[in-house]
């Protein structure tokens, strides 16, 4: 191995500044979560304590938290598996040119690219104007998936150009039909992406703030109940609830890594039987 | 499928495209359109009433406010655009060109990701004990004698609404242009190294170009995120400084829905008129 040139150094170490940078801040909420009961917002830590994790575990003192989690969790589950079907769906209508595939796409863009605020806005007047109520599972709901389906469709355009299709004419040429071809050869394949699919629409979803602000009705998610925190609560108790939510979020993050990596794992070892007379 | 007649490819790539096209007309195009409809409605305290009317524009165009906030809305772009283009394309490069095995890249590549998972009034919040009155960056400052009292600046004011933008949205930089330096050809710096190109030389007239893409994507992403945003301006500013999407959460706030609407149409233009020059820069669809 060759030496590094100094510029390695000075990039390395530029690297390092902004890991540190990302992480900084938070791990500093995770220290002073664990302030003592008579410490504030900032240093010094006044002894150490769970005080603001029991704190927060008394429902009447914050509002209804776990209720809010409750519901962001499960407004996670219904987009991210939206999220994944329709984007697959669309992803497959797209790798062949359809009428009007053009305008779709260009949709799709604008989904991405609109301010969240807008979306908030326009489905909130629609709803009202309707006479509907709105609700996290029903405005909350949809406005979420304009921002995860794009993510999802465009996800799955990275994966399609790459995709190697010559494994489809093979199934197509041994005489599977079309759905068969999609459900045991190009599925298994684009699996491992699909993981990262899910964990955008999870994840994006859980902490979408602005397109549910105005959808999400008389029930709030949990970023809403956080952001009603931050204009009402001076006390490290909400720093407990940061550092909890941060460790959920890195759980996630966590189970979804190893189920990419498990599948990955299982790819390796059962995707080819050549020679092995199957 | 190429037995199948023409016909039927357009509908079933209507069919498999449905669900999609559906929520987008739904909650994207209907909303768009709510909105443009009720920005000439007319309001009273209480109420929004159908109208035609251009009260809500006249009031908008007519307002020194609307001038300068938008002028704040495009500084705050402008500014954070080019931190996270700094910051971005130097990770990036680093990632790309400088770490050896692709483990580490991928690693390392994860690391810088994983933050952008969690909450960002989370990571909000997360700045108050740093650059608050008695924070950790004040208290370093006064104990290096570096200053003698409090810096109030660094707290509730431009400075750290920008910090925020850049922490939260260095990432959207980050991952496009390293997706574009990974798929560089080595053999194309080999070549001008070769051909007696200096490191900086190779950079401006190799790798830049070829990273065009990935730097334009992530223009697209940063400059939308921060025209759009009011969370951030208003948290972080503790409610001190506005850009246009505060100004449409507080119209909102006082149930000035048209007025709200018409703003929202102003900015919507603006982002899409950016969006527009940007994306005669690139193809996204070839480039992912």
């Amino acid at each position: 191995m060759d030496r590094r040139p100094r510029s390695f150094y000075a990039l390395a170490s530029f690297f390092g500044l902004f890991v540190l940078f990302l992480y900084g801040p938070i791990l500093t909420i995770g220290i002073l979560s664990f302030q003592g009961p008579g410490g504030g917002l900032t240093f010094p830590m006044r002894g150490v304590s769970l005080h603001w994790f029991r704190d927060l575990f008394q429902e009447q003192a914050v509002g209804d938290i776990w209720g809010a989690f409750r519901r962001s969790l499960g407004l996670g589950l219904m987009v991210m598996v939206t999220t994944v079907v329709i984007s697959v769906m669309a992803g497959l209508a797209f790798r062949k040119r359809f009428a009007g595939s053009a305008v779709l796409f260009y949709a799709a863009i604008t989904s991405l690219v609109i301010p969240s605020i807008l979306i908030s806005l326009g489905v909130g007047l629609i709803f009202q104007q309707l006479g509907l109520s709105v609700h996290w599972a029903t405005s909350g709901f949809g406005s979420q998936l304009t921002w995860t389906l794009p993510f999802g469709l465009l996800i799955m355009f990275a994966v399609f150009n790459r995709f190697d299709k010559s494994y489809e004419e093979a199934a197509r040429d041994q005489g599977a039909t079309a759905w068969q071809t999609i459900r045991h050869v190009v599925l298994p394949i684009i699996a491992p992406s699909l993981i990262g699919v899910a964990l955008f629409g999870f994840t994006l979803s859980y902490d979408e703030f602005a397109r549910t602000l105005l959808t999400a009705g008389s029930y709030n998610t949990l970023p809403l109940e956080i952001f009603g925190m931050t204009t009402n609560v001076t006390t490290p108790v909400i720093y407990a609830l940061g550092t909890l939510t941060t460790l959920f979020s890195f759980g996630i993050i966590a189970a979804f890594l190893l189920g990419a990596w498990i599948m990955d794992r299982r790819r390796a070892r059962l995707g080819s039987d050549a020679g092995k007379g199957v | 499928m190429s037995a199948t007649p023409l016909k039927n490819r357009h509908l079933l790539g209507w069919l498999m495209a449905m669900p999609l096209s559906v929520i987008l007309a739904a909650f994207l195009i209907a909303p768009i359109v709510m909105i443009v409809i009720v920005s000439f409605w007319g309001a009273t305290e209480y109420s929004i009433y159908p109208a035609f009317q251009f009260d809500n524009y006249e009031f908008l165009f007519g307002s020194p406010v609307t001038y300068r906030v938008f002028g704040a809305t495009l500084k705050y772009a402008l500014i954070t655009w080019a931190l996270t283009l700094a910051i971005g394309f130097t990770v990036a490069y680093f990632l790309a060109f400088h770490v050896r095995s692709l483990t580490m890249q991928i690693a390392l590549f994860l690391i810088c990701t994983i933050p952008f998972w969690t909450s960002n009034i989370i990571r909000m919040i997360s700045w108050i004990p740093f650059l608050g009155r008695n924070g950790i960056a004040n208290q370093t400052l006064i104990s290096w004698g570096v200053i003698d009292e409090p810096l109030e600046w660094l707290l509730y004011s431009d400075f750290s609404v920008i910090l925020a933008f850049v922490h939260l949205y260095t990432l959207f930089m980050v991952v496009p242009i390293f997706n574009t330096m990974m798929r560089i050809d080595k053999s194309l710096l080999e070549a001008a190294r070769d051909n007696g190109a200096s490191g900086f030389q190779t950079l401006l007239h190799v790798i830049l170009p070829l990273t065009k893409p990935g730097i334009m994507i992530g223009t697209i992403f940063v400059v939308t995120l921060v025209m759009g945003d009011f969370i951030t301006v208003r948290f972080m500013s503790g409610s001190q400084r506005a850009n246009v999407g505060r100004l449409i959460s507080n119209d909102i706030g006082l149930l000035q829905y048209p007025s709200a609407a018409a703003t929202a149409v102003v900015l919507l233009a603006t982002v899409l008129i950016v969006i527009a020059i940007l994306l005669r820069f690139v193809n996204i669809r070839k480039e992912l």
